[in-house]
């Protein structure tokens, strides 16, 4: 038993079967995930600046953000997978950011709305705005615009839910 | 209910809770509550996390460079807020504006009223747990940003008031349109009284709640729609009437509850006035001009001005100190919430803790400071 | 489009501004003050503002005056400015007026002028408990001093903030 277990051959063998299984069964069920996760997207609610009237009326009924399988923003950070920054970040909420941010569940994904969220935007020569939160955040999707429309705030979402699609790992991105 | 808590609370008992700046309601704002059982014991606002530094902002730019973040910090009304500052340069340099301009400040102005009321309508519904009002009040919201949008060419943001009139003329088969807009609304308010307003639920959760008397709704320098529920007729469109207002025939809602409730009475009441000027003012409008030609780096005159203008939200003032040179040389903002903010741990204070969402109502624009 | 048209002669819709104020009003109130404090500068910002600058000795007193004999209730802002070249900074109260409705379009600033170096001025909580905040922005804006305010810290800054005020003028943004 234990020679044959050292054996190379053995070893290649449960690489192969292990290979073949993975295909077989992990590629339907990260689908299965995927898919699963894509269409129950729930935004975390964190109106940090003005672009957040644009997410209420993306979330109103004219816009309907819920066709698109984002729900409202009223859950626990817990039971959130979506962060969307919606605008300025300013030097006294970026720690209040990072900390929401890691109290999320995995897996998580972020959209930075706005000029402000990209770039610090109107606000670059401020001495209380943070210019970009790539700086302490990851972000998946830009949102350009001052404010971004409704509509381009829906088109980031089906981006996000694009690049979840194509998600390879089961921890999500 | 509010509570009168004449009681010393025990000290080992109360229990220090932060409410924010993350939670279900206005997202940016903090407020550090001390609690006894579910009674507030004491309250302490914590802003800030909105703090852009315009004032500072502004310094470095010229007046007409100023007018897009300017905007920004009450971005509902974002006419509202420009048209105390545009004013204000105006009498700087000493500039008449043409009545066609003047007019379509104001029907901006109106326009914006409703929009920031609508909104905080549905903001305020889903406070109460009431998720019609938010899907009604933001699928109405539509219609009036249609209008406005075809007049400044954005959804929000129009930067449209400037100093010297008005960035561009509306276009032309709008006034029909507005007109018929305005006829709709008037029956769909009707039903927003019937569901919400007089819905018993809804009266037993805002009536008697967070009274505000008249005296401290005065001492404590509450502006706008917190002051005329509290039995003030106070509008700075009667008292001190600014560009065209005087030429509209309106009223001041006032209510004499002081309650959650009055507030709420006195934003819907004061739609539908802005609906009566939005008519007459369509109808009313002149030709000619919609502004002055200033060019791109008008100089002001040295001086100082303070300029107040009713804003959807209550009394928005500027305070401009100008030395001769294009750029400010100090740029006050008064935004109404900030002033408003000074009544929230006056009323918080006795009250119980799932009230303090309806009381959270006044920061609902707030936070949005400088 | 840009401005539309020519200059037409107007069909002048723009009435008269029936409101306006009898001349006197200003010049009334001003002599009210002047009577009571013979050496502090009262002038007019225009025909609706009138602007007090006094000491900060006198504002308290000030204050109470405009507060109880000219029923100036309502207050509206307070503003600071930073003037580096006289080595002073001009804080101003705008107090405006709910209870007189034949002066309610008046707003009264209340000005006074500490030194620039170490500014320390009396605050007017108790005489308006509504400049609460409007002092504690002052206090982190320009860094002057309200002596007598029941708490006195950072309300808009980051906690850690550790720079000069933000509204002096040596502070230079970052970005510039
Ligand atoms: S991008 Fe524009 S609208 Fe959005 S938060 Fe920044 S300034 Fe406001």
């Amino acid at each position: 038993m234990v020679a044959v277990q050292k054996s190379g051959t053995f070893q290649f063998l449960v690489g192969k079967v292990n290979e073949v299984l993975q295909d077989a069964i992990g590629a339907p069920i990260r689908y299965l995930a995927n898919w699963g996760r894509l269409y129950s997207l729930w935004p975390v609610h964190l109106e940090t600046a003005c672009c957040s009237v644009e997410v209420g009326a993306a979330a109103g009924s004219r816009f309907d953000m819920e066709r698109f399988g984002a729900l409202e923003a009223f859950g626990s950070l817990r039971q959130c997978d979506l962060l969307i920054v919606m605008g300025t970040v300013t030097r006294k909420l970026a720690p209040r950011l990072k900390l929401i941010y890691d109290q999320m569940a995995e897996p998580k994904w972020v959209i930075a709305m706005g000029a402000c969220a990209i770039t610090g935007g109107l606000y670059f020569d401020s001495y209380n705005v943070l210019r970009g939160i790539d700086d302490i955040i990851p972000v998946d999707v830009f949102v350009p615009g001052c404010p971004p429309r409704a509509e381009a705030l829906l088109q980031g979402l089906v981006l996000l839910q694009e690049k979840i699609r194509k998600s390879q790992s089961l921890r999500g991105v | 209910m509010a509570v009168e808590t004449e009681y010393v609370p025990d000290a080992d008992k109360i229990m220090n809770v932060s409410l924010g700046p993350q939670h279900p309601g206005s997202g940016h704002f903090r407020i550090k509550l001390w609690l006894d059982g579910d009674y507030v014991v004491r309250a302490e606002p914590d802003p800030g996390y909105v703090h852009r530094g315009e004032e500072k902002m502004a310094e470095y730019r010229n007046y007409i460079q100023n007018v897009p973040h300017l905007e920004r910090p009450v971005i509902l009304d974002s006419c509202g807020i420009l048209f105390p500052y545009a004013l204000g340069v105006d009498e700087l340099m000493g500039n008449k504006v043409p009545p066609r301009g003047q007019y379509l400040s104001v029907i901006m102005a109106e326009l914006n009223r409703i929009i920031s009321h609508m909104y905080f309508l549905g903001i305020y519904g889903v406070f109460m747990g009431h998720t019609t009002m938010i899907t009604w009040a933001m699928g109405d919201r539509e219609m009036f940003i249609d209008i406005a949008e075809r007049i400044g060419g954005a959804r929000v943001t129009f930067a449209y008031i400037i100093p010297g009139g008005v960035r561009n003329d509306m276009p032309d088969g709008l006034k029909e349109r507005a007109l018929k807009t305005c006829d709709w609304f008037d029956k769909r308010i009707q039903e927003y009284e019937k569901i919400f307003l007089y819905n018993p639920l809804f009266e037993g959760r805002t009536r008697k709640v967070g009274i505000l008397s008249r005296d401290d709704a005065i001492r404590l320098g509450t502006t706008g729609t917190v002051l005329r529920a509290s039995g003030v007729n106070s509008d700075i469109r009667k008292d001190e009437p600014y560009s065209v207002y005087q030429d509209f025939d309106f009223n001041v809602p006032v209510s004499n509850d002081g309650d959650s409730w009055a507030r709420l009475w006195v934003a819907i009441e004061e739609m539908k006035e802005s609906l009566k000027i939005l008519r007459q003012a369509f109808t009313k409008i002149p030709d000619g001009p919609v502004r002055l030609k200033l060019g791109p780096q008008p100089r002001v005159p040295a001086g100082e001005v303070y300029t107040r203008t009713e804003a959807a939200r209550g009394e928005m003032s500027y305070h401009i100190v100008s030395d001769g040179t294009p750029r400010p040389y100090r740029l006050k903002i008064g935004v109404p919430s900030f002033k408003n903010m000074r009544v929230l741990p006056h009323l918080l204070k006795g009250c119980h803790i799932a009230y303090s969402a309806n009381l959270l109502e006044f920061e609902f624009l707030a936070g949005r400071i400088g | 489009m840009a401005t539309t048209g020519q200059p037409q002669p107007q069909p002048a819709p723009q009435a008269a501004p029936a409101t306006a104020p009898p001349p006197t009003r200003a010049t009334e109130l001003s002599n009210r003050v002047k009577e009571r404090f013979p050496d502090i500068v009262v002038d007019s910002m225009k025909e609706k503002r009138l602007k007090i600058t006094t000491s900060s000795q006198k504002m308290r007193d000030v204050a109470l005056f405009v507060r109880d004999a000219l029923i100036f209730d309502h207050i509206s802002c307070v503003s600071g400015t930073d003037y580096i070249g006289k080595n002073e900074i001009e804080i101003i109260y705008f107090v405006g007026n709910l209870s007189q409705p034949e002066l309610k379009d008046f707003v009264i600033a209340i000005a006074e002028r500490p030194k620039r170096d170490n500014p320390v001025v009396q605050s007017l909580v108790d005489v308006w408990p509504g400049v609460e905040y409007h002092e504690r922005e002052t206090y982190e804006m320009l860094g002057v001093n309200f002596q007598g305010h029941p708490e006195l810290k950072h309300l808009l800054l980051p906690e850690d903030w550790s720079d000069l005020p933000p509204l002096r003028k040596d502070y230079n943004s970052p970005g510039r």
